[in-house]
């Protein structure tokens, strides 16, 4: 009989600027280098440099303006929309500069794939909600291929069961949880190799809330999840990888048992601890 | 309590009745027109309103029955015209107000069409008169389709504008994050979001021009025969009553009575199906 060994994760360990370093090679998906992100004059992110991998969920956790949803939305340049905002250093996705000039952001957001803090579902129906992405990046040929595709992705969010028979409904009569799987059956539909995630059950109740958990443990087998939760249980609970935001700076980034049990910064035990935030 | 300060209460309460009762009051004297209006309108419109009025064309003046069917298709041939101008027109501006609020363009533009929405309307018509009457050296429908265009584009541009503020901006982003282009997710997401609201707004724009007479006087002027030709002077229902009211003959009257009946009716289907679909529609976004 084999022996099957538990997979073992890249640990990153956190130096003096708390720039994790792998001590396992493996690949990195997401490389952000001395990044700054500026609202006008204010600095908003100071001097951001971590690791994400592939495959793991990564939490971002901190208190509220601590610019975790700032640094989430860099990563699919979500920020280029505000007036005024300013990125300085790098984030190299596989090696790839996004915000090196002539990237196609429209390209960069079909590979970054994004569900937001408060369901945004089109005021179209379930089905053509699925199909919007399909559809903007031509991702079927024929009528049955995107019926295909729009099933399989709510199965994927694991809503198919609850809307089966309801597809031409508008997406607005679905709940609060359902809307918000319905945004990730969305993001999912164009097969994107990273899925971020802005609060994705902060306005959810404990029930919904849990389903998404489930689902963001379930997706990290096919995407490299990126999650912001206010809720330190949660991250917890889901991710791989915890990265402790504070005033803008990365203040501890490891792994999440380790954060949870053996912070190595003062600042994260207390954060973690409920003495502040 | 004191005596003081029950007798300010009672002064309070005095001062509030007071002004309660002159807001009551100006609402009534506000509605007093539209009342007398509507009354003089059905009075007179109902006993002169019947099909005829439709389905034939003017009698030799003097001659009594008759109906003013080429005013009616008129007006319709008018009004379309002046939307197929207005419409597009008017959206895309809305969407360029919205889409580049605060840039300088944007800001001229709603600047440009609040103005413009203020021009009397006989200006108007005295404009299209000069771009397409005179150099044709005759009347046509398509000048005045122009002048009522003219008057649609500021109110449907202005609506559009707004409703599309309205779009929350999350839906812009969720679009945006699917790879969505900036014109695609305005087209695709937020214009069809606001398409409820737009289409009210043109509704109404359409109720407020269908009632216009003087920008028509010279651009689509009149005609007493049936005609559908662009290039062709055109009847048109206020015109037509407009003529009717002016003239000696009694019949003539009940006539511009009924048709007047006929418009004040279109212009209040217009609003109430605005108010249906808005009532609709908000009650659909919860």
């Amino acid at each position: 009989m084999p022996v099957v060994k538990p997979p073992t994760p890249p640990v990153p360990t956190v130096t003096r600027q708390q720039r994790p370093v792998e001590t396992t090679p493996g690949p990195v998906k997401i490389d952000v280098q001395a990044m700054n992100f500026y609202y006008g004059a204010k600095r908003a992110l100071e001097d951001i440099s971590l690791h994400i991998y592939p495959n793991v969920v990564t939490a971002f956790i901190g208190p509220s303006g601590c610019g975790k949803s700032t640094f989430i939305r860099t990563l699919n340049r979500m920020n280029d929309v505000i007036p005024g905002t300013r990125v300085e250093g790098k984030v190299l996705i596989e090696n790839a500069d996004i915000y090196a000039s002539g990237v196609d952001v429209v390209k960069l957001r079909r590979r970054v794939g994004m569900v937001f803090q408060k369901s945004n579902p089109f005021p179209k129906s379930i089905f053509e909600n699925v199909a919007y992405g399909l559809r903007i990046n031509r991702m079927a040929t024929t009528r049955s291929e995107l019926a295909g595709r729009v099933e399989e992705s709510l199965k994927q969010a694991a809503l198919w069961t609850e809307v089966k028979d309801r597809l031409q409904e508008s997406a607005l009569s679905l709940s609060g949880g359902q809307q918000q799987r319905l945004c990730i059956a969305r993001a999912l539909a164009i097969e994107p190799d990273i899925l971020l995630m802005d609060e994705p059950a902060s306005a959810l109740d404990p029930i919904a809330t849990q389903r998404i958990e489930e689902l963001v443990y379930h997706l990290k087998k096919l995407y490299t999840v990126v999650i912001v939760t206010h809720n330190m249980q949660q991250a917890a609970r889901v991710s791989d990888f915890t990265a402790f935001f504070w005033l803008g700076r990365l203040v501890e980034y490891d792994r999440t048992d380790k954060i949870f049990t053996a912070p190595s910064e003062k600042l994260t035990e207390d954060y973690i601890t409920g003495r502040f935030g | 309590m004191t005596r003081d300060t029950l007798r300010r209460d009672t002064l309070r309460r005095g001062i509030s009745a007071v002004f309660v009762a002159a807001c009551g009051a100006s609402v009534l004297i506000a509605l007093v027109p539209l009342a007398f209006i509507l009354f003089y309108v059905i009075r007179e419109g109902v006993q002169a309103l019947n099909l005829e009025l439709f389905t034939h064309m003017p009698k030799p003046a003097g001659e009594a029955g008759g109906g003013m069917r080429n005013a009616f298709v008129g007006t319709l041939i008018l009004t379309g015209l002046g939307s197929l101008f207005a419409v597009p027109i008017g959206v895309l501006s809305g969407v360029y107000m919205s889409e580049y609020r605060g840039t300088r363009l944007a800001i001229a533009v709603r600047f440009a069409a609040d103005t413009l929405n203020g021009v009397p309307s006989i200006v108007i018509g005295i404009f299209a008169y000069g771009i397409a009457v005179l150099p044709f050296r005759h009347f046509s429908a398509l000048a005045g389709g122009i002048a009522l265009g003219i008057m649609m584009i500021p109110i449907v541009a202005r609506t559009t504008e707004e409703l599309l503020l309205l779009v929350p901006g999350a839906m812009r982003e969720g679009a945006l994050a699917l790879g969505a282009t900036r014109a695609r997710a305005v087209f695709s997401v937020i214009v069809p979001a606001a398409l409820p609201g737009i289409v009210t707004g043109v509704v109404l724009a359409l109720a407020r021009i269908a009632g216009e007479t003087a920008p028509l006087l010279f651009t689509s002027f009149n005609n007493q025969f049936f005609s559908t030709n662009l290039g062709q002077p055109i009847a048109s229902t206020t015109v037509q009553i407009w003529t009717y009211a002016m003239s000696a003959f009694e019949d003539w009257h009940r006539q511009a009575w009924a048709a007047s009946l006929v418009l004040v009716m279109f212009v209040f289907v217009c609003s109430l199906a605005a108010r249906f679909v808005t009532a609709r529609v908000q009650r659909l976004r919860g």
